[in-house]
């Protein structure tokens, strides 16, 4: 009764209908990172009848995530729980019905080759480009559509890539960013992060029910507390010269543009290397450091150093970063898409 | 001069005469962006070029990277 009745009020609404509903239980949807994002996505489609759910993230539950990541509990936190288990076992409790793999991985290059041909459509849920971009070289590779999709404080931006039609995330970027604004610095409300997933996810209704006339084609953006909404035609920005989606050659795949960690021994230190095409903007990422009251920050003119919970990070004009306090990569890296971006 | 950037007006200097330089007023220069100008999306290279007037209006979308 429970398992004929559940997806009725879904199936009433006219675009998705019966056909729809089976087309969404034979769909396998990829969700890189489950924090604030990934974590109302992977409920909204788990609830909505998606058969299969991958779900990939390298972290572990905080307190800090509990204001707005809604799988997760105190408990999980107690636990120090991996965030796709804490997941999986709030997602199973929701709807058994659902398939889920869960993968306690960072979502690097060999990764995504191996799970993202496998799915029908990726969502991006994850807190930095650099795997954004490696997500939009997979997808451009594999024919794969995936929604680009973030935010931060209370403004949010979302565009749906599909490859052969749309501009790609590559076509749309002149340069990636790295300002130290993150959640992590200049904060983020819930309701920003929610209305990033609603879109993501109605894209993804539409791409998995094959209504595809329906999609929005267009890049969005808000700012839910300047009461801003903004809807770009962005199609006229597609690249014929676009390494990934033009020229095919998939730049981010490569080895040289791939963020880079060495451990450097007997010094309880990670350094961190990026790609030469992030460029650092020293100023910004100081002014927004001092923001977060807990953090204890220096600077001269070759680099910039704080102390955060027990690290210290140092990042140079380059870029290189050094994380002191840890020998382990993945702990790293964390601190390093929370602070530096 | 009164211009609409993203649904609300804004007062900007006679300084201002382009878009390059209304970015750099708004103090978004360092990011990522992209701006659309009387409903035409402007390639970057186009910025600097595209002189602004009186009730112009402009939506600018900047991408980031929270999540």
């Amino acid at each position: 009764m429970l398992v004929n009745n559940r997806y009725h009020r879904q199936m009433l609404f006219d675009p998705i209908g019966e056909t729809g509903q089976k087309r969404l239980q034979e769909s396998h949807v990829v969700i890189v990172g489950v924090g604030a994002l990934g974590s109302s996505s992977a409920e909204m489609l788990a609830r909505a009848g998606v058969g299969t759910l991958t779900l990939i993230d390298r972290d572990y539950v905080e307190e800090t995530n509990l204001q707005r990541q809604q799988l997760f509990s105190e408990e999980d936190v107690r636990m120090q729980t991996p965030k796709v288990i804490a997941a999986k076992k709030r997602l199973q409790e929701i709807n058994h019905l659902t398939n889920i793999h869960a993968e306690v991985i960072d979502a690097g290059v060999d990764e995504l080759e191996v799970i993202v041909p496998q799915a029908n459509l990726v969502i991006d849920a994850t807190d930095n480009f650099d795997t954004r971009l490696i997500i939009n070289d997979i997808c451009q590779k594999h024919h794969k559509p995936w929604i680009y999709g973030a935010c931060v404080a209370s403004y949010g931006v979302t565009f749906t890539v599909l490859p052969e039609e749309t501009p790609c995330l590559q076509c749309l970027m002149d340069h990636i960013p790295s300002d130290g604004a993150t959640c992590d610095t200049v904060g983020i409300i819930s309701p920003a992060v929610q209305m990033v997933v609603s879109h993501q996810v109605t894209e993804v209704l539409k791409i998995l029910t094959e209504n595809l006339d329906a999609l929005s084609g267009k890049l969005i953006a808000f700012d839910l507390w300047k009461n801003q909404q903004m809807e770009l035609k962005v199609a006229s920005l597609k690249d014929e010269t676009c390494p990934s989606c033009s020229k095919k050659q998939y730049p981010h795949l490569a080895y040289q543009a791939q963020l880079k960690t060495a451990v450097l021994c007997g010094r309880n230190t990670v350094q961190i290397r990026t790609s030469a095409e992030k460029i650092i903007h020293f100023d910004e990422m100081k002014k927004h450091l001092e923001r977060n009251q807990h953090i204890k920050l220096f600077s001269n003119p070759y680099l910039l150093s704080f102390e955060i919970d027990k690290y210290r990070v140092v990042v140079f004009r380059d870029g290189r970063t050094l994380i002191h306090g840890t020998k382990n990569v993945q702990e790293a890296k964390k601190v390093y898409y929370q602070y530096v971006g | 001069m009164e211009i609409i950037v993203n649904g609300d007006p804004l007062e900007v200097s006679e300084g201002i005469t382009n878009i390059e330089e209304l970015i750099q007023e708004l103090r978004l220069e360092k990011k990522s962006l992209i701006v659309e100008h009387n409903q035409t999306i402007l390639k970057k290279e186009k910025h600097k070029e595209t002189a602004i007037s009186e009730g112009d209006r402009l939506e600018i979308v900047h991408f980031v990277g929270g999540g």
